[in-house]
This record gives C-alpha cells, structure tokens and sequence, in this order.
C-alpha cells in the first residue's frame, strides 16, 4: 500500500472513529485522534499481523497500553478485516462485546489493557518469548504521555535494556495533554528523550501526525540491535477535528449533533479533496 | 515422628523436574531466587529462567507477556508482595486476560511472622478470590504441592499459589488422591466438620485424631483449593455433621471462613471461625504465632471443645 492509499485509509477510518463515538456517546476522543494515524501505520505498514495470522506463532505483537483509545484500534482492526463492520457497530451498546478498552476475548487483540502502566512490562514478556524461541517476532508497545506518570513503566524500562530487546519497540503518543490539561502542569515528564536514553534505550523522536514521517522512522528500525527502541510520537490531541485539537476536554469528549456534523463535513471535505 | 518439608521445596524440585524435560516451563523471579528455592533451577536452566529484579509488577506483566508466547509462566517471589503490590497487574494481565500464568507466593500467612506486618500475608484470599477464572491454592503439605505443580504445567492456567517458608509436617503419603478444586476429605466423622487450608490442615488433621479420646469424630476438609471452591463439601459437611469449625491462617474478613458462611448463607448452621482478626499482628514465629491466635492443633481441639459443649 503507498503512502496515498495508506492517508486515505487512515482519514475514512478517522470519520469512521468520530461515527462510533457519537453513536455510542462514549470514547476517548482525544487520544483516539492523536494516535490513529500511528496504529494505521503500524497495522498496514510495519506489522506482520492478519486476520490470517491471528494464532500465527510468529506473528508480530501489539500492545495498546493506553487501553483508553481502544476505539481508534477498533477502525484498524475493521479495516484489517479482523473484527467485522457489524461486531464494531453494536460499541457502545448494552452487553456489546466491545469494551471501552482493550479485550483480548477479541480476534487481534493480545492482552487486556487500559490501567495504565501495564503494557511495557507485558511487552517486555513478549520480546523475551521470541528471543527464547528465536522467532522473528517483534512487540510494538503503545503508551501515552500521561501514562508515564506510573511507575511500573520504569522497572519494564530497566528490564527491556537489561535483556537488550531490540524486538521491542515502545511509542510514546506525545500529545501533551492528560485529562486534567498539560502533562507538564500535571506532572512534568520533562525530557523524555533523555530519561530513555539514560535508561539504555535507542530513541528517535518523529512527527506522528505524518504518516510520512511515521514510515520514514520505522524504516530505520534495527531490530537486531541490542537495545530497545523508544520512539517518541510528537502528535496533536483531537488531530483531525479542527475544534478538537490541542483542547483537554476532548480527552473524553463526546460531540453533540451540531459538533458531529460540523467534524463529518470537515473529514469529508477532506477525504474527497485527498489534501490529506 | 512426622516427614517434615517445606512446601516451596516441594514445588521448585518438582518445577525443576518438569522444566528439564519441557523447555516452555520458564519461571520468574524478583530477586527471590533464594527465599523461593530457585537458585537450583536458576543454575540448571538459566535459559528457562527470567530474572525481573525487586520489581514485582514488571514480574507479573513479563509472566503475561512471556505465557502469550506459549511459555507455561511461573512467577515466584514473596506472596505479600504478589497479593498487594502487584494486585492489579494479576487482576488485568493474568486473570482478565487469561494468560497461563501460575504466580507462586512464598512465605505467606504468618511465615515471616518475625518480620512484621510489611511481610505476613494474611489477605491473599481476599485478595485474589474476587477475581473470575483465577484458581486460587494454598496447597496443605508437601504432596499436595508436588501434584498441584504437575497439574499446572500439564493444564496451565491463571492461578494464585500461596506456600509457607519453614519445613512443615506432612498430612499425606504418595497415595494422595488431589483433584484441583475438590475437597480432599482427610478425616472422617459425623459429629463435627473441620474445614481448613493451607498448613492449618496437618492442625486440623492432629485436633482430629485428639479429640476422638473425647469421643468426637471430627470430619477434616481440606480445602486445599480456594478457588474453584467446592461449595458442595461444605453444603454436605452442613448437613451431615451440623456444626462446621474453619481454619486458616488469613485474616477473618474475606478468608475461607467468610466463603464458608457465603455458601451456607442460605442452609445456616453453626459456624465456629479460626482466624486472624483484623488489627496489626503480633511478632513471632510461625509455631508462636499460630498458638497466639488459636489456629494451632490445641487451639481446634479447644474451639472444637468448647463448641459441642
């Protein structure tokens, strides 16, 4: 898939993420728009993952550690043909099989997750697994900026370097808002880049609102190296819905009729002009 | 004279055993590898063997993930730690995301009495039986332990298993007859029923054989299993003997006797609970301990005593 076809799919699944949540009256809005174009790299362009492949041995590892953007991960996995358009349709409804976070008790989804600070450890686990077997394996592990205000992220950062995992690669979706405002007035996670440097990782920053530069940075990815790789995704919150971006509220926001319309006709403007 | 051995002894030997002859057998450690028994295991298979450091929560999700890559994952440390500590992580990455972890709790209940209360783990029940398809043991000797660790690395599953420290008294021989989440009936009679678990049933199981020269019959549950609970032995017990004592070295809230009175919450009969009561416990060891809060052989036969009065 080229990189046209590849932002095309990302903003219908974009107008497709905004339909689920003003039905369901229920998401992570914010967060949903600051990492989908991520997943959709990752899903599309990096990841041996499949609808085929669901119990393939050798099949790469996802872990959404910020489990509160689960809807963003249900698009990409309708548009990998892994969860079926009507299993999506019914989030949000009572007893759907779709959580408000992340369950492995669906196809393509490994691990249970959505309290923070979790999924670094789990994703530790797994690249310990393949190295174990000698499997080609690689974990993709998906945090947020707010999330690394937990601890338990710092004993999985001295483990991953400790077992020098270069099959694992963490992602920070840096879009520096948590649901009380600013990470850094909440609690500042300061220099990110040097802290994981520090911990023995490789790291790379990027622009995670470009799909373009998401390609051209795990592109680069040496996974034969020996250490772990922490890419910081420098991204904007509500990316995509103009009056969405950069504001807190849309953490958990959910659009009335007038917002629902008003982010349609943008997305749809959009999608048709391809100015993507 | 009793066999005595030491519960964690007998899981690791028989881990070690297993794990020799099936490489996806990996335990994990937390700089435990000593107070749990794993240097052995460490030395042998140090391909099979993960090394977390003092990071408890990093050991339970590295278990998960490692079980997602069709290990059979034993994650061994302290239980106090395990059963506070790291809770949530056993709630969400090994009981709600059903990965075949077993997590093993070394020197629960009052083992580290002497230590205090940052490391006497009485809430483990309480802790871990509220959470939907993790099996909860707290195996009662030697031979318990022994067929409990080949069961799970032949049906790996999500599970909690609390053992103590010290060398205790075995209650069975290898004519053991333990099926996961039964009751093991270790003691017949009608007259009274002594339901217990962990290393409590060796007391339970000596109170019975004392109080038959007082001619009581004393029944023995050994409740080995927590979870899956036989809820039906219980209801049998209720009916047949009336009277039921529990035992356990766990705090009175939220403990076996609490699931005891759950399930005959709707058939009541008299229902004597030894446990350990909620405010901070005192220093000791395990024998001193035990004697202190009556869950000792001479503490049942007394209860037991007292209540047939």
């Amino acid at each position: 898939m080229d990189t046209a076809e590849l932002k095309l799919m990302a903003e219908k699944g974009r107008k497709r993420l905004i339909q689920l949540i003003y039905k369901a009256k229920a998401g992570h809005t914010g967060g949903d728009l600051s990492v989908l174009n991520l997943l959709y790299t990752l899903y599309f362009h990096v990841m041996n993952v499949g609808k085929d492949k669901l119990d393939d041995p050798d099949r790469d590892r996802f872990i959404l550690s910020k489990g509160h953007c689960v809807e963003a991960l249900y698009c990409v996995l309708e548009d990998k043909g892994i969860l079926p358009a009507a299993l999506v349709d019914t989030y949000g409804d009572f007893k759907s099989p779709l959580g408000g976070h992340p369950l492995n008790t669906l196809p393509g989804i490994e691990f249970c997750s959505g309290a923070l600070g979790h999924g670094l450890s789990i994703g530790v686990g797994c690249a310990i697994a393949a190295e174990m077997d000698s499997r080609p394996t690689r974990t993709f592990v998906v945090m947020g900026d707010g999330e690394q205000q937990e601890g338990s992220i710092y004993e999985a950062a001295m483990a991953g370097a400790q077992y020098k995992l270069g099959n694992l690669v963490a992602f920070i979706d840096r879009n520096n808002l948590q649901i009380s405002g600013n990470t850094e007035e909440v609690m500042g996670l300061r220099n990110e880049a040097a802290k994981w440097t520090d911990f023995g990782w490789e790291v790379k920053e990027m622009n995670g609102d470009k799909i373009e530069d998401i390609i051209k940075v795990m592109d680069t990815v040496d996974y034969g190296l020996d250490r772990p790789h922490m890419i910081i995704s420098h991204t904007t919150k509500g990316l995509g819905v103009s009056y969405m971006e950069n504001v807190a509220k849309w953490h958990h926001g959910v659009p009335d009729e007038a917002q629902y319309q008003e982010a349609m006709k943008e997305l749809d403007e959009r999608i048709k002009s391809e100015t993507l | 004279m009793d066999t005595k051995i030491a519960c964690r002894k007998s899981f690791t030997s028989t881990l070690l055993e297993l794990a020799r002859k099936d490489r996806n057998i990996v335990a994990v450690a937390t700089d435990s590898r000593g107070s749990v028994t794993l240097t052995d295991f460490a030395a042998e298979l140090p391909a099979q063997f993960v090394e977390a450091g003092i990071a408890e929560q990093d050991a339970v999700g590295i278990s998960a993930g490692l079980a997602n890559g069709g290990k059979k994952v034993f994650c061994c440390g302290p239980a106090s730690f395990y059963a506070a500590r790291a809770i949530e992580q056993v709630k969400v990455d090994i009981a709600y995301s059903k990965t075949n972890v077993c997590i093993l709790g070394v020197s629960g209940g009052l083992a580290y009495g002497a230590l205090g209360g940052t490391h006497q783990c009485v809430y483990d029940i309480a802790a871990m039986a509220t959470f939907p398809g993790l099996s909860v043991f707290i195996p009662s000797d030697a031979f318990v332990t022994e067929r409990l660790v080949k069961e799970l690395a032949a049906r790996p599953r999500p599970s909690y298993v609390r053992v103590g420290r010290a060398s205790v008294p075995t209650v069975y021989d290898e004519t053991l007859d333990f099926t996961p989440g039964k009751a093991i009936e270790t003691r017949g009679g009608e007259d009274l029923t002594i339901i217990a678990t962990g290393e409590t049933v060796w007391h339970a199981a000596k109170a019975s054989d004392e109080l038959r020269a007082h001619g009581i019959e004393a029944r023995v549950l050994d409740f080995s299993s927590i979870s899956p609970f036989d809820a039906e032995a219980v209801r049998k017990a209720a009916r047949e003997t009336g009277k039921i004592i529990t035992v356990e070295e766990h705090s009175v809230h939220g403990g076996l006797g609490a699931l005891v009175l759950e399930t005959l919450s709707e058939e009541p009969v008299p229902v004597k609970l030894l446990a350990l009561p909620v405010e901070d416990l005192v220093h000791g060891d395990s024998a001193q301990l035990f004697e202190y809060y009556g869950i000792d052989w001479k503490g049942i036969e007394k209860a037991a005593l007292e209540f047939l009065k």
